[in-house]
């Protein structure tokens, strides 16, 4: 195999890896803390029917975590397995969050281990609710010490180079690259987005399915007003992003926007194809990709004119973009339309329509989720680690990289199928309102002793 | 010797690998015999006494492993140019192996108690992943990589065709087998479980065999394999002696039905000191004969760095690990069963 053919390979596992966890890992990140929520909110308001949403997520949970533990140590080795030559040179740099990663996680599984088989054993609930703290906060701490490394990715700082040597060599100044920021409230955020939006839609479909509980009505409304939170702040925190990227990675937001030449009071470019290199079918919003970029309508915006062609990201990344902003929108505003729905009592908010919307918010924020980590890695080509050092230069020599994409291919269909297998059958064999009864005979059994 | 920041860096790395071994072996001897109990339908006797240990720290387990690798790339990063090129096969298929384990291991606790199927899946993966792990062991001890146009090539037909490849992977199985054993008895005879205890003490001393015989022999096969490494291995042949002095008093201990905790913690002297002399002996070198501590170290910045974050991270990490221990593993009641903690 030559080397094309190994980078090649190489970049189709590590993207069928990532595109794989990333569903797990998201999950993994957010939904510790919509389990503290509902227990929270069982608790104050002495409410059974948040308690149970606490006790059956974190049920769910577990499955999720396990796909993500596994696939994220598939992940962790695979970037030296495929990408030898870049770990060997940026492991001098960035090991560090990733050593503190692995304690984040350490943390976390210890007290998910806990607070998984401790649900009787306090007297007072509160306590049990304390031992969910670390989890999340190692859940949380994990991402943030991982997407650390990815900005570095982006943005190497903390090191000068002499002669293709590493030298002054700063482990925090690496860590707090300009990229970091952002990138880290991005993800974080996202996450927990995606997590409330894939609760909510559970408890919508069963809603939709005939259960007419309450205790799935509770469910969606509470995680559609946390999706909303963080929706909102995903699109302020985006914001962000588009002037990180205009300050640092002008050829990912050229890229990303279609905007070819240098110019100011650029416009956005929403949707469209390109044919033949030019643009058509395209929205075109005046003066946005300059606000976006600078917060100033005539500010000039760095085109892909000013960087080699060897050097330009694909102009694909497009389509990404377009995708992760369109879906990020509509779920802003169907969870805010839902939300004052609510609150002003209209009919319409318990209606098939809004339910089935809500429904396909779920997996629309995971493709969101999907296209997002698209964008910001196929935007970073040609470079691993920008300016640095090329994806081709970091690739394994090895010439079975194409059995092992196959091999892992097989693995992770059989992960993702056994997961939804062992979900489902979960749930459907022990509905709320089986459970909810038995809830209440024990409860009767116990006042009448 | 001084005490380098390399021999530091290496010497916390070997904690957490052994650590692994320990605390994976149980682990994955435990899935094993639970798979193997359910197929000759003596789950009755085995299951309850496996799952109620497993259930609370299995993910605890995994992250043993991460820490090893994630560390080794932190402190010698030249490891991930030759080890990742070359461990790109076996590396993959023990990935999938501890894929398939772990979530199986979670499908069926969690999802589908008692579940023949997954429970025979992550039983038989667990036992092929200290199989496919320890040829790691064997490839550091050179012979088996080509240097070819300045990239290192790993000689299939070599590492498959040498006895010591086998060797090992025997020893690493038995190990497995007998670690868990020993510890199952233990526990099994804490949890006042009578019959369970005998099955398991059998096990244990059924394995305990295989395990010194494959371990002697891999040292002698060294010999004509690593004379440079089996010499620094004579240097501390009396470490050797400790650790078989240690075997002798487990199997002593079991065979006369007295004092299973203690003779757990015999065992885990045993495989600690033998494990910690390989390891002084295999110094310098990460990989025979390319590569060592000292010219794959990190720069000072980072190490200085890591062991700092290492020592932060303990800090967290060793009370954690006390009180799932204490709430579990030394738990009276739990260990019993009187306390009725199911999961979620």
């Amino acid at each position: 195999m030559g080397n094309e053919e190994a980078v090649f390979f190489s970049r189709l596992l590590t993207e069928m890896t990532l595109s794989f966890h990333i569903i797990y890992a998201t999950i993994g990140v957010g939904v510790p803390l919509m389990i503290m929520l509902a227990q929270y909110v069982g608790i104050k308001k002495n409410d059974e029917h948040y308690i149970l949403m606490a006790r059956r997520w974190a049920r769910g949970f577990v499955i999720t975590v396990a796909v993500g533990v596994v696939t994220g140590t598939a992940i962790g080795l695979q970037l030296s397995l495929l990408w030898p030559n870049f770990m060997e040179l940026a492991g001098q740099v960035i090991a560090l969050p990733l050593f503190m990663e692995t304690f984040a996680f350490f943390f976390e599984a210890i007290f998910l281990g806990i607070y998984l088989y401790t649900w009787d054993r306090f007297e007072n609930q509160k306590k049990h609710l304390l031992l969910l703290v670390p989890v999340a906060v190692g859940a949380g701490m994990s991402a943030v010490f991982i997407t650390i490394v990815n900005a570095f990715m982006n943005a190497p700082q903390g090191f000068d180079m002499v002669n293709g040597e590493l030298v002054n060599i700063n482990p925090l100044l690496a860590m707090l690259n300009p990229a970091m920021p952002t990138k880290v409230a991005h993800v974080v955020s996202t996450a927990l987005m995606t997590s409330a939006f894939v609760l909510a839609a559970i408890g919508a479909f069963r809603l939709l399915k005939g259960s007419n509980h309450i205790y799935h009505k509770k469910a969606v409304y509470l995680m559609v007003k946390v999706g909303l939170v963080f929706s909102v702040a995903t699109a302020i925190i985006g914001d962000f992003s588009g002037k990180y990227l205009a300050e640092y990675q002008p050829e990912k937001l050229a890229a990303a926007e279609w905007h070819f030449e240098t110019s100011d009071s650029a416009p956005l470019i929403l949707y469209g194809v390109l044919d033949d290199g030019e643009v058509k079918y395209a929205i075109e919003i005046p003066y946005a990709l300059s606000i976006l970029a600078h917060n100033d309508p005539t500010a000039e915006v760095i085109g892909l004119d000013q960087f080699p062609e060897d050097e330009r990201p694909p102009l694909y990344i497009h389509y990404f973009f377009d995708v992760m902003v369109t879906i990020g929108m509509f779920m802003v505003m169907l969870s805010a339309f839902y939300v004052v729905a609510k609150w002003r009592k209209w009919k319409f908010a318990n209606s098939r329509f809004i339910l089935w919307l809500i429904v396909a918010g779920g997996p629309l924020s995971l493709i969101a989720i999907q296209a997002g980590w698209w964008m910001t890695e196929v935007g970073r080509q040609p470079w691993i680690l920008r300016g640095i050092m090329t994806v081709d230069e970091a690739a394994t020599s090895s010439g079975s990289v194409d059995i092992m994409v196959i091999a892992f291919a097989l693995l992770y269909l059989i992960l993702g199928i056994g997961s939804v297998v062992v979900l489902r059958r979960m749930f459907r064999n022990n509905p709320v309102e089986k459970e909810l009864d038995k809830m209440e005979a024990e409860r009767l059994a116990g006042e009448s002793k | 010797m001084t005490l380098t920041l390399e021999i530091i860096g290496i010497t916390v790395l070997w904690f957490f690998l052994f650590g692994y071994v320990i605390v994976a072996s149980i682990d994955f001897g435990s899935g094993f015999f639970n798979a193997y109990s359910l197929l000759t339908n003596r789950q009755h006797i085995l299951t309850k006494i496996i799952q109620r240990y497993l259930s609370p720290v299995w993910e605890v387990t995994n992250v043993f492993l991460v820490f090893f690798f994630v560390g080794i790339i932190g402190f010698f990063p030249k490891t991930a140019f030759y080890y990742g090129t070359t461990l790109l096969v076996p590396a993959s298929i023990a990935i999938i192996l501890l894929a398939i384990r772990g979530s199986y291991y979670a499908f069926e606790t969690y999802g589908s108690r008692g579940h023949k199927g997954y429970s025979f899946m992550y039983g038989v993966a667990g036992l092929l992943i200290p199989a496919s792990l320890s040829v790691v062991l064997t490839i550091s001890e050179g012979g088996f990589i080509d240097m070819i146009d300045g990239q290192p090539v790993l000689d299939y037909q070599e590492l498959f065709l040498s006895p010591l490849t086998w060797s090992i992977v025997v020893l690493a199985i038995s190990a497995t087998l007998y670690i868990s054993a020993v510890f199952l008895t233990w526990y099994a005879n804490k949890a006042k479980d009578g019959e369970a205890t005998k099955l398991l003490r059998k096990y244990a001393l059924i394995w305990s065999l295989p395990t010194m015989i494959t371990a002697t022999g891999i040292i002698v096969e060294l010999r004509a394999h690593n004379p440079e490494h089996y010499a620094n291995i004579l240097d501390v042949w009396w470490a050797f002696l400790i650790s078989g002095l240690l075997f002798i008093g487990t199997v002593y201990l079991l065979w006369t039905k007295r004092s299973y905790g203690f003779a757990f913690l015999l065992l885990v002297g045993q495989f600690f000191v033998a494990f910690f002399a390989y390891g002084w002996s295999h110094r310098p070198y990460l990989l025979y004969p390319y590569l060592t501590i000292y010219d794959s170290f990190t720069n000072e910045a980072m190490a200085i760095a890591l062991i700092i974050a290492f020592i932060a991270g303990l800090g967290l990490l060793l009370p954690s690990l006390y009180l799932l221990l204490r709430l579990f593993l030394f738990n009276k009641e739990y260990v019993v069963g009187k306390k009725e903690d199911n999961h979620a």
